[in-house]
């Protein structure tokens, strides 16, 4: 196995369109190093993309945030800028892995796993995030709900990989929010995850939402038949009641041996509730720690 | 056989006995110095490996290794023809009993692959990588067969047969058919009909347990060195070097001289470590390349091919008086052994009622086998399946009379002069000061808010003493070594070092205690059945007495005094006619021992008998999401018997230890299968054992009622804190929610599902 360090974008393209198809990006490697070692994954180059400058770290402007791929997500999780305008992708981001995972593990890496369960995905696809994809043509823009087209598959060219996330400013009134089902309390697969991203006006109407999904159908879904429940509503009883019906007809999960079909169907429903609960307690300026679902 | 009925000393007595002081492997463990299983490294050390079978049931064509044999780096190829075959036979082997014909079996398959995961053959290379592509060029050529995983399917009569000579034993007449039951057994105690007339009601219920694993951190390891000339070192993680002796040296057809086996630190054994499994291999690999070998299983061959113990299926029916006083109980047990009998199902049964005093009783349990890894020991192995089944019985008696869980527990509790159903009368049992404890408990007094539940159980387990020796080797400064032959798991080193340093009446840092190897002493049982502070500290204690005779007979010829007028006290000799003979430490003594006799050794080789059963209660609060099903523990009590409290913080940690084990037996941990036997959740991820944040402080009470059979009252209590769990975990999930509920674990599905069943019903 080869280990390639470039040091540029261009020489991580250039490398990738060199090497064969058993190629593996590294970021943080949380995931693919327990797959080489556990002999799911046997890559002839891992081509580690740490070492490229723009890949790592945080910029903020008035037009919102730029989150290099490769940023641990312990350091997303002490940026409080970050943290104060979008706490929900922040909460999700901080339910990978353990403490000593976060050192390492990344948003890019999250995403490119293309795991249905991974946590940051469903509270990024409802905060609206965008990845800035670079490639030998150079960089586009694709909305991060249309990286993963089916379990452990990106809409990625082999020589293209993504340089980082941008989440916009939230305008005022705005909250989102993440909450998981695990059977335990942490280091453990989310059997559901639910984001929501919501914004009032100045009457308490919804104006805008966003629901992400995980775990219950083959890829991270955007639910906008639960967005289009909210909307127009103060979020009330009876919109959450059809926010939950909205999002438990999104489902098509799978029997394993994570939860049942039933289970994540109904459960589904009962975290986007929750999650609408919390984003709106958070539009509306209420303080909330990080919640653990 | 040795009867120390004496206790010498009173608790007010004790100057080190009952107080805290830091474990002396402490240090070695936090800063990484201490070796485990996978640490020692020989030069010209080989990698083994296990090639394992990818079927859960198949018959073995032939194995073809000549391709891996011939890859360079491949020093030694092994198959079950490298080893002898060996006739049925049952011998004893901690809290179950083993069979060398089974054992040769699951150590190395021979006609069948018995369970996904079942070792075929084994390599060792000179390196990892190399031993890995050897595994890919044997080639076993299989006859897969229909395989049964479930305990009640594999009792059917046209089940797939894992065995083709397994007769179901204890039943009359023998069956004309083999099957998939190894054996019967039955205890029974007064008329059980007649005890139902009695009743006013009558509970019965039948429920289901998952196997669960041990959940050590560490998996198995071991270094073989065999020499040219048969002489072998093996070095290994195991509670019982001893044992393992005997064992590899059965299967390898050695004499056990031959063989010195040391244990090395153990991260977790919980029984699971009672059992060999690659260390014959790496013996037998050794033996034929003639270098040094490695094994270190991966967590996946751990939970692929090492015991769980038993699932079950736990038929329970009790009835009692209006009153409260149980009149009869009844149980089924039908326990999976895995791919060979063997399961835990004697000691379960005999553990079924055994917290009662009841007149009426009757368990009959099965053993039966399944195309799943082998079962091992784990925790008062058999107690916690038909305790919890009882336990939860109890707990819906005490619903339907409207009386209190522990009233009714208190009103029916088996004390000193109970006969229990499984032959003897109880002596002195702490049933009873638990279960006061417990209602004393600020705990049992806490409201509860809605969808929060209380539960309650209680539990009981034997305890065994056994074969042991120690030794105190006395250094010429003074200082004592402590040779102990039961590997440490539970800070056994620390409460062994504070026996002897009490009976010598020495500072307790002039002890250091040791773990010998099989050639340091005579034949020690393992480290199972709680018996290491027991007998460990009842043989220590031996020692240290014996050690003092001798330092008397030596100051009584410096003094030239009869021995009669010698007595040792707080560490010194003392002359009792002539006080004006300054008194002789333990350091004056042995900086002169040369002269007055030569080297001075306190040993012990004895039978530990009488060790006390323990018994508990648990408290145990729970919240139950009524929308999830998720389960979250809000407060946890364990109160408990331990005769006497050597160290107190490591019988807490042992009680807090076993609910954590328990909790996650009742909430999460199971073995998911799919359709062809293979195992899913062969990890920590989806096998799952509960994590430091699912838990609140476990609160611990200790109650000492002495043990009279030792010299300080010890009980054992490694094994009956994770009885209570399961049942206590049900009946407060039960009571949270208004439904009883009879499976495990109870995960959030199964727990979801039943509270919309109810909800659709209401």
């Amino acid at each position: 196995m080869d280990y390639r360090s470039p040091g540029s974008a261009k020489e991580a393209v250039d490398m990738l369109a060199a090497s064969g198809s058993n190629a593996h990006v590294l970021a943080g490697g949380t995931d693919l190093l327990v797959k080489i070692r556990t002999g799911m994954l046997e890559p002839q180059v891992v081509i580690d993309l740490k070492n490229i400058p723009a890949i790592r770290g945080v910029t903020a402007d008035a037009s919102g945030f730029r989150i290099g791929a490769a940023t641990s997500c312990a350091e997303l999780g002490e940026h409080s800028a970050l943290k104060a305008a979008w706490p929900g992708v922040v909460e999700a981001l901080r339910l990978i892995g353990s403490t000593q995972i976060q050192g390492r593990a990344s948003l890019g890496g999250n995403l490119c796993n293309a795991s249905p369960a991974a946590d940051s995905v469903p509270a990024l696809i409802a905060a609206g995030a965008i990845c800035e994809v670079f490639g030998a043509r150079g960089s586009r823009d694709v909305p991060v709900e249309q990286v993963v087209v089916s379990p452990g598959r990106t809409s990625l060219a082999r020589d293209e990989f993504i340089m980082a996330l941008r989440l916009p400013q939230p305008p005022a009134r705005s909250g989102d929010a993440y909450l998981r089902l695990i059977p335990r309390t942490e280091m453990d697969i989310a059997v559901v995850g639910c984001g929501v991203a919501l914004r009032l006006d100045e009457a308490g109407i919804c104006t805008h939402a966003r629901v992400g999904l995980g775990a219950v159908a083959p890829t991270p879904l955007l639910v906008e038949a639960g967005a289009t429940a909210l909307i127009g509503t103060r979020v009330d009883d009876k919109a959450l009641a059809a926010l939950a019906v909205a999002t438990s007809a999104a489902c098509k999960p799978i029997n394993d041996k994570r939860g049942t079909v039933d289970y994540r169907v109904k459960v589904a429903g009962v975290l986007a509730q929750r999650a609408a609960r919390n984003a709106l307690k958070r539009a509306k300026g209420e303080k909330l720690e990080a919640q653990h679902g | 056989m040795n009867d120390m009925t004496t206790t010498s000393l009173q608790q007010s007595e004790f100057k080190i006995v009952g107080t805290r002081p830091a474990r002396p492997d402490g240090v070695d463990k936090v800063t990484g110095r201490a070796k485990f299983g996978a640490d020692l490294y020989l030069a010209n050390m080989l990698v083994g490996k296990v090639l394992r079978s990818p079927h859960a049931h198949a018959r073995i064509k032939s194995i073809d290794t000549a391709k891996a044999l011939a890859l360079p780096g491949v020093k030694a190829v092994i198959t079950a023809a490298d080893f002898g075959d060996l006739p049925s036979e049952f011998i004893p082997a901690g809290e179950m009993m083993v069979n060398f014909k089974d054992m040769t079996r699951n150590v190395m398959a021979r006609e069948k692959a018995l369970y996904e995961g079942h070792a075929v053959a084994a390599v060792a290379a000179t390196s990892e990588a190399i031993a890995n592509k050897a595994l890919k060029l044997i080639r076993v050529d299989y006859e897969v067969l229909p395989h049964v995983m479930d305990v009640v399917q594999a009792m059917e009569a046209d089940a797939p047969l894992l065995h083709e000579d397994m007769y179901t034993i204890n039943v009359e007449p023998r069956p004309a058919k083999p099957s998939n039951i190894a054996k019967r057994v039955e205890f029974a105690l007064g008329d059980i009909a007649a005890g139902f007339a009695k009743a006013d009601i009558v509970v019965e219920r039948e429920f289901t347990t998952q196997p669960v694993h041990q959940g050590y951190i560490e998996p198995h390891a071991c270094v073989a060195s065999v020499s040219e000339d048969g002489q072998a070192e093996l070095w290994c993680t195991t509670q019982g070097q001893f044992i393992v002796r005997s064992f590899c040296a059965k299967l390898l057809g050695m004499e056990v001289s031959k063989l010195r086996v040391t244990a090395s630190e153990i991260g977790g054994g919980f029984g699971g470590k009672t059992v060999v499994y690659v260390e014959p291999l790496a013996l037998a690999l050794s033996r034929k390349a003639c270098q040094p070998v490695k094994m270190v299983m991966s967590r996946v061959e751990v939970f692929q091919a090492s015991g769980p113990t038993s699932g079950a299926k736990v038929w329970v029916k009790m009835g009692a008086t209006r009153d409260g006083k149980i009149t009869a109980a009844e149980a089924v047990l039908k326990y999976q052994a895995g791919a060979f009998q063997g399961s835990p199902i004697q000691p379960g049964c005999m553990c079924a009622f055994a917290p009662y005093d009841l007149e009426n009783v009757k368990v009959v349990g099965f053993d039966i086998v399944t195309n799943r890894p082998k079962v091992a020991a784990y925790r008062a192995p058999g107690g916690p399946i038909s305790e919890y089944g009882v336990e939860s019985v109890v707990d819906e008696l005490a619903q339907k009379l409207k009386l209190d869980p522990i009233e009714l527990r208190l009103k029916n509790a088996a004390k000193e002069g109970t006969k229990a159903a499984y032959g003897p009368k109880f002596g002195p049992i702490g049933l009873v000061q638990t279960l006061e404890a417990a209602r004393a408990h600020p705990h049992y007094k806490v409201p509860l808010k809605a969808n929060q539940g209380r539960g309650v159980a209680s539990g009981f387990w034997f305890n065994i003493g056994g074969e042991t020796c120690a030794a105190l080797n006395l250094g010429e400064d003074g200082s004592v070594t402590l040779v102990a032959g039961t590997p440490d798991i539970g800070g056994s080193r620390a409460s062994l070092a504070m026996m002897a340093a009490e009976e010598l009446g020495i500072a307790l840092e002039h002890v250091r205690p040791v773990i010998g190897d099989t050639s340091a002493l005579g034949f020690n049982f393992l480290t199972g059945g709680s018996r290491v502070t027991f007998s460990s500290g009842m043989a220590v204690i031996e020692a240290a007495r014996d050690m003092i005779g001798q330092l008397r007979e030596r100051a009584a010829k410096i003094w030239e005094i009869d021995l009669k007028d010698v007595t040792w006290q707080g560490g010194y000799a003392r002359a009792v006619r002539d006080p004006a003979k300054k008194p002789l430490s333990l350091a004056d003594l042995a900086n002169t021992m040369g002269k007055t006799g030569g080297p001075i050794v306190g040993n012990a080789a004895i039978n530990a008998q009488g060790a006390g059963p323990s018994l508990a209660t648990h408290i145990v609060d729970v919240e139950v999401d009524p929308e999830t099903g998720k389960t979250t523990v809000l407060r946890y009590t364990a109160i408990q018997d331990a005769g006497r409290a050597i160290h107190p913080s490591y019988v807490e940690g042992q009680m807090q230890g076993g609910a954590a084990q328990g909790i996650g037996w009742a909430l999460n941990e199971e073995y998911i299968y799919d359709a062809k036997g293979h195992l899913a959740n062969p990890g920590f991820l989806d096998y799952r054992i509960p994590v430091c944040s699912d838990l609140p402080m476990i609160d611990t009470v200790i109650v000492e009622v002495p043990n009279p059979r030792h010299p300080y009252g010890v009980r054992g209590v490694g094994e009956t804190p994770i009885v209570p769990p399961m049942a206590a975990v049900s009946n407060a999930v039960s009571n949270a929610t208004g439904i009883r509920f009879t499976e495990l674990p109870l995960s959030p599905p199964r727990v979801l599902k039943a509270i919309e069943a109810k909800g659709a019903s209401a």
